[in-house]
């Protein structure tokens, strides 16, 4: 034996900030290339699935292949609106961040296709179990915006009563599970729910997400133990947007195999999607969505995707990785490729889709208009009161005894100024 | 009225809410086919179905987290950690998400789960099989903590932590499952036939939450305490020749302050027992309690009696567990105070 000394591989990205991009490396496959197999198929079957890329719009912009869904132009037009409607939200609230209205926020921008193109390939009675990421799904489902809003600013209307981060948002109504700061545990709930609906009988389905980053968590392995186990109605998503904060992929373990890999081990048929491509996150999400409702159990799909934005307005992305690394990005704009088909295919005119652009940054400006009016953060909160409900259906005596003597001291606070 | 001892009493609970109620559900390691490894759900499934009591994987994350998505959804679950020392993988879920979720969605959300667990020592478990953690519970805003002493207790708190709209951790003194406990080890174990809290409605009852019980009136001194340590306080004061005044919590979070405060004001002394190790246990809330409460009243240092702060130790049982004689030592020493 050859005499070695061992070494310790830590991974690290192809390039950080002063290096060249060169995405030539990546492997993008052709558009349509891909089999779409029957909904009862194996895991095994998927092999090719999960470690290729499921993607339908070629550059022209034609849908192609077996997975090129048959959607209705009405209904692709739409899909651009929600994603244009997700984006110019995501300015605005920016924005606000940025000018001290609030006091945190997160964009999703270059990932909107896939909360959205989900979304829309689902019931509206399906649960979304989100990460912070998915404000596409509350949107797409016509959430009202000054709602979002009034969350982000905790002000008097604030839907959550000021208890939450902002963008923490949660609505049964709406079909949104009330959102986490504790990456992942999610997913296995996403699961539990999806078994509850089984259990009785129902037709509805749940929809979970989760990061490339927070794969690693224990949730992660055991929504997957679960939903294989139990067969459980659900879609169980991973949205490698290629960054945990600074972590690239390869910290989450991708460098020797695909996160949508991790499926069939435990006999989940897996795609691996491009995230960026509506019509293929549509089509995916139908045929997961199509096993699911029947019975077949749960599917895995890893939509892969780019941050184009920084994680948080607490995080300053060039620290880490090349500005232009989002630029160069091989899979493009998902908004702009969906424009593209339907321009190409006589659905929609370049002027349709600027006058478009236009209406939704108007609709969200009426909206901001309504919420600043009720206040930003720290303009205005709910009453004070409040922070001492619901942390169990009725209050125990410590909780109002507790209550009683903040609500004193604010009131002689009030009276001496 | 039927005789039944704890591992009953807790399994007809079980049996009369899966009767009753079809959102309740359970689950748990070994507890389908098999009933449990201590039999609390022995004959369910046969009775109700594989979809209303089946087998987990060995995950206590993934067990609670997916009895969160049902209770989410609106499901009752109620799942076995087969000993509370397993319970650490799940608590992340407990804590942040569990008793969290009816907060940070103003209600839109809750977690009706009830969280069965065996815990406690006397039953030569080492240091895994042993654990008392109710502190590490009783500290997190949004859950509820219940432990019971008898047969009849069990079953009505069981069925009132079932029927509870709020997540409830509830912990099951192992060590009395099969009879009452004094903690004298060296003497012959007594079933619970024998004992009056044996008698045991066979349908549907409730003991209320967060109502403590007096099980021994007196005027010497006042003792705290729950689980096992319910059953040596009695022992202790024989021992100690105290007229001790006895209370069963029954309940730790939200805790019977009246109850408390009512008894302590009388006697004017105090003695907090329980087997989870002393530093941050559940006994100094109580101290601290009683010293906001009863301060005025009180005529000596409050006493705490507990495990000490190691973790569970195999050869060394009798030596940790806070038995009678301990108890009896405090309770002079309080009277003499």
């Amino acid at each position: 034996m050859k005499d070695v000394s061992l070494s310790l591989h830590i991974p690290e990205p192809a390039w950080r900030p002063g290096d060249p991009v060169d995405f030539r490396a990546m492997k993008v496959p052709p558009a349509g290339a891909l089999p779409r197999p029957a909904i009862g198929c194996a895991a095994e079957e998927t092999y090719e699935l999960a470690h290729g890329l499921i993607r339908v719009l070629d550059d022209e912009g034609q849908a192609v292949g077996p997975w090129a869904p048959e959607l209705s132009p009405e209904v692709l037009v739409r899909g651009l609106r929600n994603m244009m409607l997700v984006r110019a939200f995501d300015d605005r609230m920016y924005r606000q961040q940025r000018q001290g209205k609030t006091s945190f926020y997160v964009k999703c921008t270059g990932e909107e296709a896939v909360a959205v193109a989900q979304t829309m390939a689902l019931d509206p009675g399906d649960m979304c179990f989100p990460t912070y990421r998915q404000q596409g799904a509350l949107i797409t489902r016509g959430y009202p915006l000054v709602e979002m809003m009034n969350q982000i600013y905790s002000n008097a209307h604030d839907p959550i009563k000021g208890r939450q981060l902002p963008i923490m948002y949660s609505s049964k109504p709406y079909g949104f599970f009330t959102i986490s700061g504790n990456l992942g545990t999610q997913f296995p709930q996403a699961v539990g729910w999806a078994m509850a609906s089984a259990y009785k009988g129902d037709s509805r389905i749940a929809y979970g997400y989760i990061g490339d980053g927070s794969t690693a968590e224990g949730d992660f392995h055991q929504a997957l133990l679960f939903a294989s186990v139990y067969r459980a109605p659900v879609l169980l998503n991973i949205v490698n947007n290629q960054w945990a904060i600074s972590a690239f992929h390869g910290i989450a373990g991708d460098e020797q195999a695909t996160f949508a890999s991790r499926g069939l081990g435990y006999g989940l048929p897996s795609l691996r999607v491009d995230g960026n491509d509506f019509l293929a996150v549509h089509a995916a999400t139908a045929w997961a969505a199509e096993r699911a409702r029947t019975n077949l159990g749960a599917t895995l799909i890893e939509l892969f995707t780019y941050r184009a934005s920084a994680h948080s307005t607490s995080d300053d992305p060039t620290r880490y990785r090349p500005a232009e690394e989002g630029e160069r990005w091989p899979l493009g704009d998902p908004i702009e490729r969906l424009q593209q088909h339907l321009v190409r295919a006589g659905a929609l005119s370049e002027a349709d889709a600027k006058a478009m652009e236009a209406e939704v940054i108007d609709q969200v400006r009426q909206a901001g208009r309504q919420a600043e009016k009720v206040g930003t953060f720290g303009a205005s909160r709910p009453p004070l009161g409040r922070m001492f409900e619901d942390v169990y259906k009725d209050q125990p005596w410590h909780l109002a005894r507790q209550e009683a003597e903040v609500l004193e001291d604010a009131a002689a606070k009030q009276g001496k100024s | 009225m039927a005789v039944m001892n704890m591992i009953q009493a807790i399994n007809s609970a079980m049996d009369v809410m899966l009767g009753r109620d079809p959102d309740v559900l359970i689950f748990g390691e070994d507890v389908g086919y098999f009933g449990g490894v201590f039999r609390a759900t022995e004959g369910l499934q046969r009775k109700y179905g594989r979809t209303r009591c089946f087998d987990t994987p060995i995950a206590e994350g993934g067990i609670v987290a997916s009895a969160v998505g049902m209770g989410a959804y609106g499901l009752r679950p109620v799942i076995e950690i087969q000993f509370a020392d397993y319970i650490y993988p799940g608590y992340d879920q407990l804590v942040s998400e569990a008793a969290r979720l009816r907060y940070r969605s103003a209600g839109d959300f809750t977690a009706p789960i009830t969280l069965r667990t065996p815990y406690g020592g006397g039953i030569f478990g080492g240091q895994t099989h042993s654990q008392s953690p109710e502190a590490l519970f009783t500290h997190v805003a949004g859950l509820k903590t219940v432990v019971p002493s008898n047969p009849y207790d069990a079953k009505g708190l069981l069925i009132s932590a079932i029927e509870d709209d709020d997540p409830v951790i509830f912990f099951e003194p192992k060590r009395l499952y099969n009879g009452p406990f004094d903690g004298y080890p060296d003497r012959p174990v007594q079933p619970w036939a024998k004992h009056p809290k044996s008698a045991t409605p066979e349908g549907h009852y409730r003991v209320p939450l967060g109502k403590a019980e007096v099980v021994r009136e007196g005027s010497d001194l006042t003792v705290l305490a729950y689980g096992a340590m319910v059953h040596v306080a009695l022992a202790g004061a024989e021992e100690a020749g105290a007229d001790a005044e006895v209370i069963d919590l029954r309940t730790l979070l939200p805790v019977d302050i009246e109850t408390i405060a009512a008894s302590v004001n009388k006697t004017g002394r105090c003695v907090i027992l329980h087997e989870a190790t002393r530093t941050s246990g559940y006994g100094a809330e109580l101290s601290a309690l009683v010293q906001e409460n009863c301060f005025y009243r009180l005529e000596a240092p409050i006493e705490r009696v507990t495990g000490w702060d190691t973790p569970y130790p195999h050869a060394f049982e009798w030596e940790y567990f806070p038995g009678p004689r301990r108890v009896a030592k405090a309770m002079r020493k309080v009277m003499e105070g």
